[in-house]
This record gives structure tokens, C-alpha cells and sequence, in this order.
């Protein structure tokens, strides 16, 4: 490959105390794409989202953003690089405000951009700008999970990270989640890292994919070829088949 | 979107019944040798005689209280879910509040002109308004940050001592002193605060606690620096615009300047209107401060630090501030308390204090002005009212905590104002 990619793996380790999490992974993402990270429960795949943010900080290897080693720039530096995280489990702010949350979403954006910034994500999710005053904590997991996406592209990143964005949505959620995790793709040009155990979903909309197994990357391709792979079919498809229809 | 409601009125009736059939089993196995047996005085003898109707009327008293009380409790919840779920989707702020808060703040104001007569009456309003200053200063770490913060009155101590010194050694008058006093705290909060504030919840309770208790024995202990346990005296009043408030002598005074009788209450006045603008600035500091990033931080930070610091906070920083403002506004109050008694020494900064200012905080509804308003008052009056039957201040005073909490978890006033709107033009 030509081009820096915007994000780059190399040999990349992580550990909790004697658990070896991540074990050497190599993982790429090219400027515009969306590239997904599918795996099992406790494969590893949060880790290597959150090692990003050095949390926990990779044991070995090397992570560069757009060229850029940032693998001991610390937590709360990284997003400045125009990282946005949307983390598993959506850690919205419930006791605080829709439009608050949206607020902690632009720390370190220029305030001149506030308003424009959050018209935009209204326009979005317009369910949003109904309950801008409205506690977050008492929104649905849905919404909440849109309050979650939304709060990340308050930073203005060129690179967005998704953790299980559908889990334990509603079907009606789960198909708004995708579609819009394909209009930021290709209305804004958006380069998407997506963590999903809904390995169908994620595959269809994504260009390139992986497969991580025990911390480490067993298969790659791209998203095509990974819904024919057989191997995949049979470890992460043959049980959703069905559910889907 | 109309959430289901669903109708669930508690446990059934069954279960009730057992549980307050269990309950009254215990009441008369305990019942037996309290009340059952009883000792009666025949002919200069003691002996044993039996009262099993008591017994019986006591087991069936529990048995109705329990049921009472658990359909009440259970009422309550149903209550408060519905409530919950019938919110409207976009609530403006509470008028109510709004108007009782300005309320509050007319009657604060007339208060000493209602009562001048009454020296008692403004004394313990100035009381109160300590508290409430110190109730506000602890709800920015306690309330905002969610910092668990029990040694608060080791900051108050700092701002007591520092006017204590400076004043007797050093001639240092009280509005100088005011800033002076207020830097330090802060920066005793920093000292903390920086090697602890990495610690979560439980760990960082305990070593606060130790910082209030390391502060008070260095006050107690160095008697050179301090006057141990002595104490420091005579620290000069506040003079209004430097007329003393004192009888008629060689300079001018308060009373001679406006020709006006000397009397002992003016002074009292004066101190309660002092603590009433050191407490007003206090809440528009920390109402300015709310609306700006730094205290959104602080509540976000409250809620959830990894995702925080995800979103590019430096989360020590925001807690840092937290904490140092906390400290200035306790070292604040402290000056005042100083100037007030006349009088300090380290038995006024005891963990006792500590408590009661937590306990104000948490009482009022964390994050709450108006809550730590109310809940001072609460505190600071029920053990005045109490003192007539002094042996019952305890029990009265926790029965109180204990019923608030049932009745409002989230303490008295647990709404809150949204802090970030839209301006005109972005919306449609
Ligand atoms: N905070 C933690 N402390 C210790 N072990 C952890 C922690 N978080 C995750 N793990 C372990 O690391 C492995 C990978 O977890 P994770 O990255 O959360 O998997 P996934 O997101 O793919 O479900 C699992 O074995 C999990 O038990
Ligand atoms: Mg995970």
C-alpha cells in the first residue's frame, strides 16, 4: 500500500495483570473506509479499541495514527488527534442532559462551533432535539446509543470508533444504527472502526473486515468474502442466520 | 413515545401477610421476657407475674404496624415510578423553585430588620449561613464532582486560622485577610488533592478523612504555631469600612459616625449581613461556574470518568479544580467564623463538623443550592428546637435523616436545572 494508513497495528500486545488480552495484532484502516472487527465474547476486540487510549496501554507493538506513533500519548490526548469513541455499554452521562452530553462531546472543539455542530446531529437524529432537556439517563437504549454517536461527532473526528453499537437494541434500532453508520461514511466521508458481535449486519456494511479469536487476528478480507468464508459462516453467522431470516 | 406502565402494586397480599406474620412471631419470642414477665413487689418479696394479654396486644401491634408500614412504603414506590414515567419530554426548568429560591433570599435579607430586637433570632440565622456557605463549597466537590470529601473542615480550619494569625500577630484586617485565607485553602486542597485524587470512592473518603484529623492534631500539638489547645482569643471583629462597632471613645465609631445609640446588636447585624453577601457571591460564583465547561465537566466526570477521559478530558484537572475551589470557599467561611468568635481553637474543627456539613449536602440533594439552603436550616435549627428535651436530640435527629432518606433518596430538592440551552438562532 501507497498511503499512510489512517490507523495502524504493529504487533500490538496487551495485558490485565497475567491476562494476555491482545497477542501481536497487526490491523489496519485506510482513510474512508469502514473496516469491522468481529469475534466472539472475550476475544479482545474493547481491549484493542481501548488501547488506543492506552487503556489498558499496549504491552508491545506500536499504534500510529496518520503516521504518528501515539501508542504513550496520554488518555485524554488521544481524542484531540480526531479519535471519537463511542464506547460499549453507549456511558452516556444519565443525570445530565441530552444537549449537556452533547456539550462534553466538544471539550476541546472550538465553542464558536457549538451550535452548528449540534444542529447537525440533530438533523441526524431529530429524536434528540425533542429531548434536548431531558435527562439522558431517562432515554431508551436506542436513543441513548444515538446520544452516544452523536456526543462523539461533537469532537469533529476523522476517525470514529463504534464498540457493539447494536448491542441490545431493538431490531428497528439496530437497522437505524447501520444505516446510519453508512450515511457518515459516505455523505461525510467518515473512516469507521466497528466492533460487532452481529457479525451479518457489520459484514454487509463494512468494505474491509477481521476476525480476532484469543487476542489474535485469524482472518481478514474483505467484507464480501468474509460472509461467504466458511469458517466464518460457521463461527459467527449460522446461529444469526436464522434470526435475521 | 407512551412507555407501558406497568401496574405492579407491590407483593401480594399472601407474601404481605407472611412477612408481617414473621414479624410478629420475633415480637413474641422477644416479647417473653420483655414484656410477658414482668417482676412485681409482693410483700417486700420480688416475684414473677405474667401478663400475656400485654404480649398479645404487643405481637398484634407489630403485626399491624409492619403491614401499615410496608403498604406504605410500597405506595411511595409505586408513587414516585409514576411520576418518573409521566414526565413530559422537554420540562422547562421549575417555576416553584425559581420563585422559592428568590423567596428564600427576600426573607434572608429582611430577616435582621424583622428581628433586631431579637439578638438570638439574627445569631442563628448567621449560624445557618455558615453552614449553608460551607454546605455550598462541599456540594462542588461532593454534590458536582462527586468527590467523597470528609475532612471539608480541615479547609475551614486553614481560613479560621489564617485570619487568626494574621489579625493578632500581624494586625491584618478581615477583607484583606478574605483572599489571602481563600488562596491558601485552595492550595491545601491542591496538596491534597494531587497525590489522592487518583484513588476511587471508598479510598479517597478515607484519606480525606485523615487530612481533617492530621490538620486539627497539628493545631492541637504545636502549640507555638497555634496556641494548641488553647486556642487563639481576642482576634479583632470586622469594622464596617474601619468604624468598629464598640461604645462611644476616642475614635470615631459605627455609631457615633452615623449618630445613632450605640447598641451591642448592631454588630450582630452587621456580621449576618457579612456571611449573607460572602454566601450570595458564593452561589453566583458557583451558578457562573456551572454553566461554563469546567462545571459540566465536573458533573460528567461525577457520572462516568472513563468515558471522560475518552472524550479528551483530563480528568485529574477537572477534579483538581473541584477540589480547590471546595477548599477556598470552606477557607472563606473559616475567616468569617474566626471573625465572628472572636475566638478559635481546634475543638471547632472536629470530624463531628465534617459530618454535618456532608450530611447537609447529601440531605439537601447533591448538587442542589436551594437543598443545602433547606437542609441547613434543617440541621442547624432541629438541634436548637431540640434542646428542651436534650436527651432526645439523637434519636430525634436521626429519625429525621432516616425519614428524609426514605422519603427522598435523592435528598430533599434532587431536581436540576439544565445548564447548556441552544441559543435562539440554532433552533428552528
Ligand atoms: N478490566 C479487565 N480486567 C481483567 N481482565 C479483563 C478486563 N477487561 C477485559 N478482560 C479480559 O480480557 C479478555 C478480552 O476482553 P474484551 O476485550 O472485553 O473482549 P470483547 O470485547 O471481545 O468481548 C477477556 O478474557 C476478558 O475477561
Ligand atoms: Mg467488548
Amino acid at each position: 500500500m501507497t498511503t499512510t494508513p489512517m490507523l495502524q497495528y504493529s504487533g500490538v500486545h496487551a495485558h490485565y495483570g497475567a491476562i494476555h488480552a491482545l497477542r501481536g495484532v497487526d490491523l489496519n484502516v485506510q482513510k474512508g473506509e469502514i473496516v469491522t472487527l468481529i469475534g466472539a465474547n472475550g476475544a479482545g476486540k474493547s481491549t484493542l479499541m481501548m488501547s488506543l487510549f492506552g487503556k489498558p496501554a499496549a504491552s508491545a507493538g506500536k499504534i500510529a495514527f496518520q503516521g504518528n506513533d501515539i501508542t504513550r500519548v496520554p488518555t485524554h490526548d488521544i481524542s484531540r488527534q480526531g479519535i471519537a469513541l463511542v464506547p460499549e455499554g453507549r456511558r452516556i452521562f444519565p443525570r445530565m442532559t441530552v444537549l449537556e452530553n452533547l456539550q462534553m462531546g466538544s471539550t476541546f472543539a472550538d465553542p464558536a462551533h457549538f451550535d452548528a455542530d449540534t444542529r447537525r446531529v440533530f438533523d441526524m437524529f431529530p429524536i434528540l432535539e425533542q429531548r434536548q432537556l431531558q435527562r439522558a439517563g431517562t432515554l431508551s437504549g436506542g436513543e441513548q446509543q444515538m446520544l452516544a454517536i452523536g456526543r462523539a461527532l461533537m469532537g469533529r473526528p476523522q476517525l470514529l470508533l463504534l464498540d457493539e453499537p447494536s448491542l441490545g437494541l431493538a431490531p428497528l434500532y439496530i437497522k437505524q444504527v447501520f444505516r446510519i453508520i453508512r450515511e457518515l461514511n459516505e455523505r461525510d466521508g467518515m473512516t469507521i472502526l466497528l466492533v460487532e458481535q452481529n457479525a451479518h449486519h457489520a459484514l454487509n456494511v463494512a468494505h474491509r473486515g477481521y476476525v480476532l479469536q484469543h487476542g489474535e487476528i485469524v482472518l481478514t478480507g474483505t467484507g464480501k468474502e468474509l460472509l461467504a468464508s466458511p469458517e466464518v459462516r460457521a463461527a459467527y453467522l449460522e446461529g444469526s442466520a436464522q434470526a435475521h431470516g | 413515545m407512551t412507555a407501558f406502565i406497568p401496574d405492579h402494586s407491590g407483593p401480594g397480599m399472601t407474601a404481605r401477610l407472611k412477612d408481617a406474620t414473621g414479624v410478629a412471631v420475633v415480637s413474641l419470642f422477644l416479647g417473653i421476657p420483655m414484656i410477658a414477665l414482668h417482676t412485681v413487689d409482693v410483700g417486700g418479696v420480688l416475684a414473677v407475674a405474667t401478663r400475656w394479654p400485654w404480649l398479645i396486644a404487643f405481637a398484634v401491634t407489630m403485626f399491624t404496624g409492619r403491614l401499615v408500614l410496608q403498604f406504605a412504603l410500597d405506595h411511595l414506590k409505586i408513587n414516585k415510578a409514576r411520576r418518573e414515567r409521566a414526565r413530559p419530554a422537554v420540562r422547562a426548568t421549575r417555576p416553584w423553585l425559581k420563585w422559592t429560591g428568590y423567596a428564600v433570599l427576600g426573607f434572608s435579607i429582611v430577616l435582621p430588620i424583622m428581628c433586631s430586637g431579637n439578638r438570638y433570632v439574627v445569631d442563628t440565622a448567621t449560624t445557618v449561613m455558615i453552614y449553608v456557605m460551607l454546605g455550598w463549597g462541599l456540594n462542588v466537590v461532593v454534590g458536582l464532582a462527586g468527590l467523597l470529601d470528609l475532612g471539608y473542615v480541615a479547609f475551614y480550619a486553614v481560613g479560621a486560622y489564617t485570619y487568626g494569625l494574621l489579625s493578632t500577630h500581624f494586625g491584618w484586617g478581615f477583607w484583606e485577610t478574605l483572599p489571602v485565607a481563600g488562596a491558601l485553602a485552595a492550595g491545601f486542597g491542591i496538596l491534597l488533592g494531587w497525590p489522592t485524587l487518583r484513588l476511587r470512592g471508598d479510598y479517597l473518603a478515607i484519606v480525606t478523612l485523615g487530612f481533617g484529623e492530621i490538620v486539627r492534631l497539628i493545631l492541637v500539638n504545636w502549640t507555638d504555631f497555634s496556641g494548641g489547645p488553647n486556642g487563639i482569643g481576642s482576634i479583632p471583629r470586622p469594622t464596617f469600612f474601619g468604624l468598629p462597632f464598640a461604645p462611644a471613645g476616642d475614635g470615631p465609631t459605627f455609631a457615633s459616625f452615623f449618630g445613632i445609640e450605640y447598641a451591642p446588636e448592631h454588630r450582630v447585624i452587621f456580621l449576618y449581613y457579612v456571611i449573607l453577601v460572602l454566601a450570595l457571591l458564593t452561589n453566583l460564583f458557583i451558578a457562573r461556574l456551572r454553566k461554563l465547561p469546567v462545571g459540566i465537566a465536573w458533573e460528567a466526570v461525577r457520572e462516568d470518568e472513563v468515558a471522560c477521559k475518552a472524550l479528551g478530558m483530563n480528568v485529574t484537572n477537572i477534579k483538581l479544580s473541584a477540589f480547590a475551589i471546595g477548599a477556598m470557599l470552606g477557607g472563606f467561611a473559616g475567616v468569617f467564623f474566626a471573625a465572628r468568635q472572636g475566638f478559635i481553637s481546634p475543638e471547632s474543627f472536629v470530624f463531628s463538623e465534617s459530618a454535618t456539613i456532608l450530611a447537609i449536602v447529601v440531605l439537601g440533594g447533591m448538587g442542589s443550592q436551594l437543598g443545602v439552603v433547606v437542609a441547613a436550616i434543617l440541621l442547624v435549627l432541629l438541634p436548637e428546637l431540640g434542646r428542651d428535651f436534650s436527651e432526645y436530640r439523637m434519636l430525634m435527629f436521626g429519625a429525621a435523616m432516616i425519614l428524609i432518606m426514605v422519603w427522598r433518596p435523592g435528598g430533599l430538592i434532587a431536581s436540576r436545572a439544565p445548564t447548556v440551552r441552544l441559543h435562539k438562532e440554532a433552533q428552528p
